[in-house]
């Protein structure tokens, strides 16, 4: 029993939920940024993995992971205005055209892999982003271990947590996008530009969950591999809805799946398939939509086109 | 009131042909940005899927699963249901195919229909989650069923790589029985006798829905839920009806799959075959007889598309962003009327 306690909560699994949760992190505020303005996102994954793509190439040919950043933060966003240009102006399904976007990126990256490089499967090794030392944190002990020494982006995850539940809670940006996501016919009688803001906010959405995808080819691993998302656009996505679409929430889940992932291994050293704990999040946001744990409600609008009256 | 004598619906032709048209259009781009000649990739592409008689049995195998899913998406849509998740059942299916076709000893002419029985089974019930939660607590589908492909996929990954593993270094069950296989048509391709079933599937489809009490309530309900419910219809229970026959024709995908193609189940063996369903139902007008055409276009894709890779530098992929985009303009009907100057219909 002992044992299993001190499994379950070492600073080493913790500091490991972190890493796992941090692509999660980024993806879910895009993901709400989206849905808040009205615009269901079912695209997060191909914009992850469009963001892990550019990621890796443009570290590649510049040799500065950070520029690589920016780069896949632009490729998310891209992706974001064709989802935008399609839902937004051209009334297309969200659902059909999020799942068309995520075909496109499984497409269009090992295409462009396979083009760049001669291979299927790998990209070659580029520098990634190195771990660094807080110096407050680092100094403060037991939470050293879990948070002292980490990947920036990890830090950058937790911040833009607070960076966006300030915007939409305490801006009247914020406001605005809540109320086109909730009401845009009443949204537009009292002057707001319905269109602009969906389409700022998928574009947004779009860099954020690219940004998510930087973690994983040029921090968490060195290269870009086909489908290397593996499904946390839509864990992201759950974690959208566990955590209530608001930022706070989808931090709290992203962390308790991320926890969930870093176990992964130790668990089945006590007999727990791998398998039994990847279920887990598609497993609570099903319970979590059903209501067995408080009901969970999105946006109103979320998935209806606005068309202009 | 229905007017008796209804022009040709040339507009429900048009709109799936021009997406096409764009599709190819805007694929030539990447064609042309990788350093080849668009009509020669595409003559390729023609000629290893269409040119002979062994070509088009292949299209014709790549076609299969797709015209199961196509016409599990296209038979939900009808009844306002959207199923993104006929990928998990279609692993549900296969592995409840799998399992009959590995567990029993019995003469073929039961073994094989109780293969496929237990995968329409697999897929009903897997359906029947998402139906469910949607008739019973109002939960949107959409959701559920990406969550239950997930969940499909890795109780199969651990199904077959922990109980039902074949014993070998590679994550698959073993063989199943040959009384429950497919036969095929056309050696040495893998065209089996299952493409008649996808056939006969796509008319039973089309029965049920257009010539049944319950396929007219089904698509009442798909038109507009509230009047049917006022109409005296139960909504809920057709929610699961509809929910559930989805399912077993996604269910039908891996039976074809198991008991055509690989005769085992492989971990993951299913590439995108749901998903892709969506686009075939879409490009289909989802109507049975649309779902066929969109899986063969499809399967032509494929199949042509290891040659292309071959004797062109483009890489294969081509063929999977060629058919995203054919989503996107078929879902952007809106794009299209308007450059076309047709008529908006609501």
């Amino acid at each position: 029993m002992g044992d299993i306690l001190a499994m379950l909560f070492n600073t080493t699994v913790f500091a490991a939920a972190f890493r796992m949760a941090t692509p999660l992190i980024f993806a879910a505020l895009g993901g709400i940024l989206s849905e808040r303005s009205g615009v269901v996102n079912i695209a997060l994954e191909g914009m992850m993995l469009t963001g892990s793509f550019t990621a890796m190439f443009v570290t590649y040919h510049t040799g500065m992971p950070w520029v690589g950043v920016l780069g896949a933060m632009a490729a998310g966003g891209l992706i974001g205005l064709l989802l935008a240009i399609f839902c937004v102006r051209y009334r297309a399904n969200q659902v059909v055209t999020g799942t068309a976007i995520n075909i496109f990126a499984g497409g269009l990256t090992v295409f462009l892999l396979r083009h760049f490089f001669q291979v299927a499967g790998t990209s070659p090794a580029v520098t990634v982003i190195p771990d660094i030392t807080l110096p407050v944190l680092s100094k403060i002990p037991w939470l050293d271990r879990i948070l002292g020494r980490q990947n920036p982006l990890v830090y950058l995850a937790l911040v833009a947590v607070f960076v966006v539940h300030v915007v939409i809670y305490k801006t009247p940006w914020g406001l605005r996008l809540r109320a086109v996501g909730e009401h845009p016919q009443a949204a537009d009688t009292v002057g707001i530009n319905v269109f602009r803001m969906r389409y700022t906010a998928v574009i947004l959405s779009g860099a954020l969950a690219g940004l998510g995808g930087t973690y994983l080819s040029i921090a968490h691993l060195s290269r870009f591999s086909e489908g290397m998302t593996a499904g946390r656009g839509f864990i992201a996505l759950a974690a959208v809805i566990f955590g209530k679409w608001t930022p706070l929430g989808a931090l709290g889940a992203c962390l308790f799946f991320g926890y969930g992932d870093a176990l992964q291994m130790r668990l089945q050293d006590i007999g727990i398939p791998t398998q039994f704990m990847n279920m887990l999040p598609y497993v609570l946001t099903m319970v979590a939509l059903a209501g067995f744990i408080g009901r969970a409600v999105g946006p109103k609008a979320a998935g209806q086109p606005y068309i202009k009256g | 009131m229905q007017s008796k004598a209804k022009a040709f619906p040339w507009q429900e032709l048009l709109l799936p042909l021009v997406a096409v048209v764009l599709a190819l259009l805007v694929g030539s781009a990447f064609i042309l940005y990788v350093g080849e000649n668009p009509l020669k990739a595409y003559g390729i592409l023609f000629k290893e899927s269409l040119g002979s008689i062994r070509n088009i049995a292949t299209t014709l195998q790549r076609a299969t699963p797709l015209m199961f899913t196509g016409l599990a998406v296209a038979f939900a849509f009808r009844a306002g249901l959207f199923n993104i998740g006929a990928e998990g059942q279609l692993y549900m299916g296969a592995f409840c195919a799998v399992w009959v076709g590995i567990s029993f000893d019995l003469p073929r002419i039961i073994h094989l229909p109780l293969a496929i029985l237990a995968a329409m089974v697999g897929g009903a019930l897997w359906a029947s989650i998402a139906g469910y939660l949607k008739a019973k607590l109002g939960v949107h589908e959409v959701i559920n069923t990406i969550m239950l492909n997930f969940i499909a996929l890795f109780l199969t990954d651990w199904l077959v790589t922990g109980p039902f593993h074949g014993g070998s270094w590679v994550p698959e069950t073993v063989r199943i029985k040959p009384t429950a296989a497919f036969s095929r048509i056309y050696p040495p391709t893998r065209l089996t006798t299952a493409v008649y079933l996808a056939v006969a599937a796509a008319a039973v489809a089309y029965v049920i829905l257009w010539k049944t009490k319950r396929g007219y309530e089904l698509r009442a309900v798909g038109l507009n839920p509230h009047a049917a419910e006022y109409g005296g219809i139960n909504v809920a229970r057709n929610t699961l009806i509809a929910m559930a026959i989805s399912g077993a024709f996604a269910g039908l995908a891996g039976a074809e799959q198991i008991l055509g193609l690989h005769n085992r189940f492989i971990v993951r063996f299913s590439s995108d075959l749901g998903f892709m369903g969506i686009a075939v139902a879409l490009l289909g007008k989802n109507h049975p007889a649309g779902v066929l055409i969109a899986a063969v276009l499809f399967g032509a894709l494929q199949a042509g598309s290891a040659a292309m890779d071959r004797s062109t530098s483009v890489p294969r992929e081509l063929i999977t962003i060629i058919q995203a985009l054919i989503i996107f303009f078929v879902a952007a009907e809106f794009l299209i009327r308007r450059m076309l100057r047709l008529k908006e219909d609501a």
